[in-house]
C-alpha cells in the first residue's frame, strides 16, 4: 500500500492521477490539454476540479471514466492501474452535463440499466431501482418516459442511474449548469446529502467557484492544463498560492511591493505585515481580499492614504473603490450600514488598513 | 411576430407559378384516378362510373403474376438493401473519420448518380453471363439488382439519423457497463429503428416502381407490374392499366405516409 503523501485528509486513496499528460496535435501546433498532472483523491471525499473552460478539468474527468486515454501517465483506482481498461470495465459511473438519459426507456429502466448490464438478477435490479427511486424522491415517476420530466427531475434520474450500480467513484461533469439558479441551489444541497448518505467518492467538475466552495471537501484549481492549487475551500480562499487562484476564487486586490525584513514595503508607500513570504527578493505581489480592507479616517497611524473614486451599492454590501498614492486601485467591501451612507463620498480622503493576517504574498 | 425581411410571397406572380406547378404535378394523376373508374373503353371520354376495369385487371392471370413478382422482388430487395445500408451507415458514422470518406459516400450513393440505363446495360451483360454458365433463371437476378439500386434510398435516412443521434447516449451506455455489442443492441439500434423502417419503405417503393433495369434483365414470364403495363401500352391502350396504376399509387401513398410518420421529429 502506497503511503498517502498527498494528505487527502480522509484516509485511503481512491483515485490517483499520476503524471497525466494529454496532447492534441503534433509538432508546432501541439496543444497540451493536461501537462503532467498528479493528484490523489481520498475515499469518500467530495473532490472538485475547478477551473475556467479549456483548463483540462473535463479531460481529466473523462480519463478517469475511460472515455479518453492519456498521452502519458497512469490512472489508479484503489491502487490498481486502470489506464488500459475501457469504460465498461471500470467501476466508476458518470453524471453527464446533458444527463444523457436513454429516451426510449422509462425512468425505472434508465436507473436499472447499469445493474442489468452487470448481469445482476432481475429481483435484485428491481429492489435496487426501488431504493434509488426513493433516494432521489421520484417513486411516482418510475413508469414515465424521461422526456416527460422537468430538468430537475431528469437531473435526479441521471444521479440515481449513476449511483445504482454502487460505483467506487461517481464522476459529475458540470451536472448543475443546465438548471436555473434556485434549482441549482437545491441540487447542491441534494448532492451533498447523497454523497454523505452513500459514502461514495465524488469527483465534481465545475467552473462555478461558489458551487466548489459550498460542496467540496477539497478543491483542485486548474488552469491551462496545470494544477494550480489543491486544498480545502478555506485553504484555497485564505491562502491562494498565486495570482490566478486569488483572482479566480473570489475577488482580490493585488498590490505591488518588495520584501523588507519579513514585511512588505508597498509601492504605494507603507509597510504591512504579510504572511506566506518565502524569502523572495525583488518585486512581489501582495493579495488582500476586499472584505479584509478597512476604511478609517485619513491620517490615522499606520493607515495608507487613499482617495475614494467610486461607491457601488450591492444591498448587504457596499463596494468602496479607492486609489492609493501611486494610483493602485483597491476595492473594499463594507457592510452597508442600516441607515445613512457611513459618511463616505466620492473624492473623499480616507485611510486604509488591512485586517490582521489578511495580506498574502503570492508565489508568482 | 417579427416580419421577415425577405418573403417569396412578396414576389409578383408567386402564387400563380406555385398553382401552375402543382396543377402540372397532380392533374395527370387526378385524370388517371378518375378514368380508372370510367365505364367505357375510351381513355378520353367519360361514360359513367364503374369498377369494371378493376375487375378486368383482377381476373387477369398475367396481372396477378406480375403483382406477385413485384411484391416478392420489392420485399426481398427492401430487406436486403436496408440491412446493407444499415451496416454501411454504421460503418461511415461510428468510427473515426478516415481518408477517402467522401469517396465512400459517393460510392454508396452511386445508383443515384449513374444513369439508370447504363446500370441496366451493365447488369444485362453480367446476368446473361451468369445465366449462361449456371443455368439459373429465377427471380434472384432481379432481387439482387433491385437491392443494389435501393441501397442509397435506405442509406440516406439511416445515416441522417445516426449523425443526428446524441453520441453521449452511447458513451453513457459504455459508462454503465454495456459492452460495445450491448451498447449497439440496447441503445443505438432501438433509437435507429424508426429510420431503418423508413429506409426499408423508401427502398420498397423504389423497387416497386422500377422499369428500366427490370426490363433489361428479366427472364420470360418475370414481368413486374410496371413492365407488364409497359408491354400493354405497346399493343393497345386499355383502361385496366389505369386501374393497376391507381392501385399502385394508393399503395405508394400509404407507404410514404408511414415513412413521414416514422421520420418526423417527436417534439
Amino acid at each position: 500500500m502506497i503511503k498517502n503523501q498527498g494528505g487527502t485528509g480522509v484516509g485511503k486513496t481512491s483515485v490517483e492521477a499520476r503524471q497525466i499528460a494529454k496532447h492534441f496535435g503534433q509538432g508546432e501546433a501541439i496543444v497540451k490539454a493536461l501537462d503532467n498532472v498528479s493528484v490523489e483523491i481520498g475515499q469518500g471525499e467530495f473532490f472538485t476540479l475547478l477551473g475556467p473552460s479549456g483548463c483540462g478539468k473535463t479531460t481529466l474527468l473523462r480519463m478517469i471514466a475511460g472515455f479518453e486515454s492519456p498521452t502519458s501517465g497512469q490512472i489508479l483506482l484503489d491502487g490498481a492501474d486502470i489506464t488500459p481498461l475501457p469504460p465498461n470495465r471500470r467501476p466508476v459511473n458518470t453524471v453527464f452535463q446533458s444527463y444523457a438519459l436513454f429516451p426510449h426507456l422509462t425512468v425505472a429502466q434508465n436507473i436499472g440499466f447499469g445493474l442489468e448490464m452487470q448481469g445482476r438478477p432481475a429481483a435484485e435490479v428491481k429492489d435496487r431501482v426501488a431504493r434509488m427511486l426513493a433516494l432521489v424522491k421520484l417513486e411516482p415517476m418510475a413508469g414515465r418516459k424521461t422526456s416527460q420530466l422537468s430538468g430537475g427531475q431528469q437531473q435526479r434520474v441521471a444521479l440515481a442511474r449513476a449511483l445504482a450500480p454502487t460505483p467506487k467513484v461517481l464522476l459529475l461533469d458540470e451536472p448543475l449548469s443546465a438548471l436555473d439558479l434556485k434549482l441549482r441551489k437545491e441540487m447542491q444541497i441534494e448532492l451533498k446529502r447523497l454523497q454523505t448518505e452513500t459514502g461514495i467518492t465524488f469527483v465534481f467538475v465545475t467552473h462555478d467557484q461558489e458551487e466548489a466552495l459550498t460542496m467540496s471537501d477539497r478543491i483542485a484549481v486548474m488552469s491551462a492544463g496545470h494544477l494550480q492549487q489543491v486544498g480545502t475551500a478555506r485553504e484555497i480562499y485564505n491562502n491562494p498560492v498565486n495570482r490566478f487562484v486569488a483572482s479566480f476564487i473570489g475577488e482580490s486586490n493585488f498590490l505591488p511591493a518588495t520584501l523588507e525584513a519579513g514585511k512588505a514595503r508597498l509601492k504605494a508607500g507603507g509597510l504591512v505585515e504579510v504572511s506566506g513570504a518565502k524569502g523572495q527578493t525583488g518585486p512581489i505581489t501582495v493579495a488582500v481580499r476586499p472584505e479584509q480592507v478597512r476604511i478609517v479616517a485619513a491620517g490615522e497611524p499606520d493607515a495608507l492614504p487613499a482617495t475614494i473614486t467610486n461607491l457601488v451599492y450591492f444591498g448587504t454590501d457596499t463596494h468602496c473603490h479607492v486609489d492609493l498614492a501611486d494610483g493602485t486601485e483597491v476595492v473594499a467591501r463594507l457592510q452597508s450600514p442600516a441607515t445613512g451612507d457611513a459618511g463616505l463620498e466620492r473624492g473623499g480622503k480616507v485611510g486604509l488598513r488591512f485586517a490582521p493576517g489578511a495580506a498574502q504574498v503570492l508565489g508568482d | 411576430m417579427a416580419r421577415r425581411s425577405f418573403s417569396v410571397t412578396d414576389l409578383p406572380g408567386f402564387s400563380t407559378v406555385a398553382m401552375m406547378v402543382f396543377a402540372a404535378l397532380y392533374a395527370p394523376m387526378v385524370v388517371l384516378v378518375v378514368y380508372s373508374f370510367n365505364q367505357g373503353q375510351s381513355p378520353a371520354t367519360w361514360e359513367g362510373f364503374s369498377l369494371d376495369w378493376y375487375r378486368v385487371a383482377w381476373a387477369n392471370d398475367e396481372v396477378k403474376n406480375a403483382t406477385v413478382n413485384s411484391l416478392i422482388i420489392a420485399t426481398c430487395a427492401a430487406i436486403l438493401s436496408t440491412a446493407l445500408a444499415t451496416l454501411a451507415a454504421l460503418g461511415t458514422t461510428r468510427r473515426k473519420g478516415f481518408k477517402g470518406q467522401t469517396f465512400i459516400y459517393a460510392m454508396i450513393n452511386q445508383p443515384l448518380m449513374v444513369p439508370e440505363i447504363v446500370t441496366a446495360v451493365a447488369l444485362l451483360l453480367v446476368t446473361a453471363a451468369i445465366k449462361k454458365s449456371t443455368g439459373y433463371t429465377g427471380l434472384g437476378y432481379l432481387i439482387v439488382a433491385h437491392a443494389a439500386f435501393c441501397i442509397p434510398f435506405a442509406y440516406l435516412p439511416i445515416r441522417a439519423r445516426l449523425e443526428g443521434m446524441d453520441l453521449t447516449l452511447e458513451t453513457a451506455a459504455a459508462d454503465l457497463y454495456a459492452s460495445p455489442w450491448q451498447t449497439f443492441r440496447r441503445v443505438t439500434l432501438p433509437l435507429l429503428a424508426p429510420a431503418i423502417f423508413a429506409g426499408a419503405m423508401l427502398a420498397f417503393v423504389t423497387s416497386l416502381d422500377d422499369v428500366v433495369i427490370t426490363e433489361f434483365i428479366k427472364s420470360p414470364g418475370q414481368d413486374t407490374l410496371p413492365t407488364y403495363m409497359l408491354g400493354q401500352l405497346r399493343r393497345a391502350m386499355k383502361p385496366d392499366v389505369n386501374a393497376i396504376s391507381t392501385a399502385l399509387l394508393a399503395l405508394t401513398l400509404v407507404l410514404l405516409s408511414l415513412f413521414y410518420l416514422l421520420t418526423r421529429k417527436k417534439d
